[in-house]
């Protein structure tokens, strides 16, 4: 079953089309790699598929659900949906520990209030938290983390995203967006293995990535795009071998 | 000592106004300018309850809260619309509105001659006519907000506020309807500035216009930067700073001919050179970007 489609998607801005419409199935419980040259529409694509943008044309369809012309940022997560973002976005003036309380406390304005965070919520903090070996650095603000470090706290804050009890369902549907980018090997080794267990646990994830070695380390399906269409897809070994790719990629 | 309980009351009154609008400003990161209004909403509330309807004190507390929720409701869902320095502007605008209103609407206001004769408090029949009296009803009232505020701050709601303060678009993503929480935040900072107003206007037990403008909503908002952003015990130092400091000015022995405008160059260059030196402000964990 698919987790994710879109049918004709579209999104300009003004006038230019950085998603032409794009009709491509994101399935359960795989990983799929979207790569493409540097402006095909990746992180384009994520911002619709969670949200943050509004398509101009084109539905989605999630789980099988009604199609839809595109969702309000604060909905995807009841959909199941969460992601990371190539330019870091943390809640940079808070502290590491309430970066993910954040996530896993009460929605609701009323809720909210009569609220205080308890040991159940600390206990999940620690496992996310301990998994992507921060859990030492709780107490710093998250300005304050280096480069590598702030990644794998937006790692940990979609991780906590599977533990929340105040959304309706845990998240299923991760939106990798470059999550690798300039990190050390010790802290690629982390997020491959996130990746890995993620997959285990039947989860869905789209993973855009520019590393190919990672590409087919981790990827069941991989999607090029190219000026905001598709120009290829199928099992990753396939795909990359295919010369219209190499093309677009190295641009020969 | 009459002067020392009366620079007490006044700086209770701006420690409710700062805690309200540090919860708006400090923690959600909305860059108010119109918390003059609300206080104003307030002040005028008691003054016409009390001197026209012969209502009580605290029931004018009450109909100036509900006053000023309804309106504040309305201009936040108009200033949501904004970010960032559009948003200040806009709140600005709506200060101008409203100062206006209180000048212009003479059957109610009457307009720049002001309401006097304002009774001071009373309940059960005993009156708070002597300052003494009044003081402590003042930190009564004060210690009531304050201690609302420190229980919204360490609430998750309060955690969720300084999210939307850092980034809201990201908040959004994980499931939260950021523009219920900014304006609630929105109404309950503005409810605490009416609360301000009904003491100020029992207190000085005359009112006009002029307390209420655009430089009041400033004043305030210089309390909570100058305390620290998201900091309840930064904006009592803030208030308790700004509200001392012209006072200690009229002791520094200036001739006399120069002293009240070397009071005012003095006054703003301490402020300017704060604010390069410690732009956290005394207390803040948080600096403007």
């Amino acid at each position: 079953m698919d987790a994710i489609r879109t049918k004709e998607l579209h999104k300009h801005f003004s006038g230019v089309a950085a998603i032409d419409g794009l009709s491509v199935a994101f399935e359960q419980g795989k990983v799929t790699g979207v790569v493409g040259p540097n402006g095909s529409g990746k992180t384009t694509l994520v911002n619709v598929l969670s949200g943050m943008l509004p398509p101009t044309a084109g539905v989605m369809v999630i789980g099988g659900e009604r199609e839809m012309k595109g969702l309000r940022a604060s909905d995807t997560a009841y959909h199941g949906i969460t992601r990371t973002f190539q330019e870091v976005r943390l809640f940079e003036q808070m502290t590491v520990l309430d970066n993910i309380l954040v996530v896993l406390t009460e929605r609701s304005v009323w809720g909210s209030l009569f609220e205080r965070h308890n040991a159940g919520h600390m206990k999940k903090v620690e496992t996310v938290l301990t998994r992507v070996g921060l859990w030492e650095k709780r107490s710093q603000l998250a300005h304050n983390l280096s480069y590598g470090q702030r990644k794998l706290l937006e790692i940990a804050r979609v991780l906590a995203m599977t533990h929340s009890d105040h959304i309706g369902q845990d998240a299923s549907i991760f939106l990798f967006d470059e999550p690798f980018a300039g990190l050390f090997p010790e802290m690629i080794k982390v997020i491959v293995s996130v990746i890995k267990e993620l997959k285990e646990a039947g989860k869905t994830v789209i993973l855009i990535e520019h590393n190919m070695n990672l590409i087919r380390e981790l990827c069941d399906h991989l999607i090029v795009m190219d000026s905001g269409k598709l120009l290829a897809e199928g099992k990753p070994d396939h795909v990359l071998a295919k010369r219209e790719v190499i093309e677009a990629y190295l641009g020969e | 000592m009459p002067y020392l309980i009366h620079i007490a009351i006044l700086f209770f009154i701006y420690a409710i106004l700062g805690v309200g609008l540090n919860l708006i400003v400090g923690y959600a990161g909305l860059l108010s300018v119109t918390h003059a209004a609300f206080y104003g909403i307030g002040a005028y509330a008691t003054a016409v309850a009390l001197a026209h309807y012969g209502l009580g004190f605290f029931a004018s507390v009450i109909l100036g809260i509900v006053i000023t929720a309804i309106v504040s409701l309305l201009a936040g869902m108009v200033l949501s619309k904004f970010k960032d320095d559009y948003y200040a502007l806009a709140s600005f605008g709506f200060n101008v509105i409203a100062f206006s209103i209180f000048l212009n609407w003479e059957s109610v206001t009457k307009g720049p001659l002001g309401i006097p004769g304002i009774d001071r408090p009373s309940l059960f029949g005993f009156t708070f006519s002597a300052n003494e009296t009044f003081l402590a009803l003042a930190v009564v009232l004060f210690g009531a907000v304050y201690a609302l505020a420190h229980f919204i701050a360490n609430s998750s709601f309060g955690r969720v506020l300084k999210a939307i303060r850092e980034d809201e678009k990201a908040l959004e993503v994980f499931g939260y309807k950021v523009a219920y929480f900014k304006l609630a935040i929105f109404v309950i900072g503005a409810a605490m500035a009416s609360i301000a107003g009904s003491l100020f206007a029992s207190y000085i037990t005359y009112i006009d216009p002029s307390s209420f403008s655009l430089n009041e909503s400033i004043f305030i908002l210089a309390i909570v930067i100058m305390g620290g952003l998201g900091s309840l015990r930064g904006t009592l130092a803030g208030a308790l700073f700004l509200i001392l400091l012209p006072e200690i000015l009229r002791f520094v022995g200036l001739p006399t001919d120069i002293a009240a405008q070397m009071r005012q160059i003095i006054y703003g260059a301490i402020l300017v050179l704060l604010m390069l030196y410690r732009p956290k402000g005394f207390i803040g964990e948080y600096e403007v970007k």
